[in-house]
């Protein structure tokens, strides 16, 4: 299974991205959905598009800014540093 | 110091001109804006450029932001104008050959279907595989890095991104879905070739 040009699975992949954040109607949430049941290919391509996107949310956690790019930056704006 | 940090920013003082105030909105927004910049450009210099050059923006024309859209998504749109300048410039022929399709032309078809989302969880975000993440995120064309960033990994909601970027919503949503199955096939060979590995340290 390499090839994956059916005319459905195209038909479906402009919908993916609002499927997997839940804004899509349901009637075409229920044809995804129906699609995927049949069609291995997709349902792999669905989970792992939605695996994708929680990785990425995953690895967000704010960093902090270095103590040195801090310190440049409240210089360049000639900002004094207030505490707390 | 009897002011809460927490406080919301008052837009009120910052066009008064408050100090403390503006040092508050740097305080309060530079991770999310050097975080921005770090993945955008992948190196801290290029990155610290944009952060100075995002809040010396910030500082000029608070006068002129009249608040239709948030604070945050302001700073934003001024850091992602730094970013994709900074690139221009550093790599001119970007913009003149970009490889990014219109949004008009059909989506690419997925061509890995390695169902990796089994892997175990200290394998999908060891240290390598995050190196793996950000490195991807690199291989996205600008365009579409760009609204990947802010929607995935900002939070932006479509609106704000399309704010943010002056994009229509119809095209940070086709830009998004590109860049999100680009993604996804980049992380599939690479996390299909741990599952390979896996398989044969099982057998």
């Amino acid at each position: 299974m390499t090839e994956h040009d059916h005319t459905d699975c195209r038909d479906l992949l402009g919908s993916l991205s609002d499927y997997v954040d839940g804004s899509l109607g349901d009637q075409l949430c229920l044809e995804i959905e129906r699609h995927m049941s049949e069609c291995q290919n997709c349902r792999i391509v669905v989970d792992t598009l939605r695996k994708t996107i929680s990785l990425y949310h995953q690895t967000a956690a704010p960093a902090d800014v270095p103590a040195g790019v801090r310190e440049r930056l409240f210089r360049t704006l000639n900002l004094e540093d207030y505490p707390g | 110091m009897t002011e809460t940090t927490n406080a919301p920013i008052s837009l009120e003082a910052l066009h008064a001109g408050d100090r403390h105030e503006f040092t508050r909105l740097v305080d309060s927004h530079s991770p999310a804006i050097y975080r921005l910049a770090l993945k955008m450009l992948g190196n801290p210099q290029d990155a610290e450029d944009v952060l100075q050059n995002t809040f010396l923006k910030a500082l000029q024309h608070i006068g002129g932001f009249e608040g239709r859209s948030s604070l945050s998504t302001w700073l934003y749109r001024i850091a992602a104008n730094e970013a994709l300048m900074l690139m221009r410039r550093q790599r001119p022929e970007v913009s003149i050959s970009d490889t990014v399709p219109d949004d008009e032309e059909p989506l690419e078809a997925p061509a890995q279907f390695a169902d990796w989302c089994c892997l175990p969880e200290e394998e999908l975000l060891s240290d390598e595989a995050r190196a793996h993440l950000d490195q991807a995120i690199r291989h996205l064309p600008e365009k579409l890095r760009i609204v990947f960033l802010l929607r995935d990994i900002e939070g932006l909601s479509i609106q704000e991104t399309s704010q943010a970027l002056d994009l229509s919503e119809t095209a940070v949503k086709t830009r998004l879905l590109r860049a999100r199955l680009r993604l996804r096939e980049i992380l599939s060979t690479y996390y299909g070739k741990r599952l390979k590995v896996r398989s044969l340290e099982n057998d």
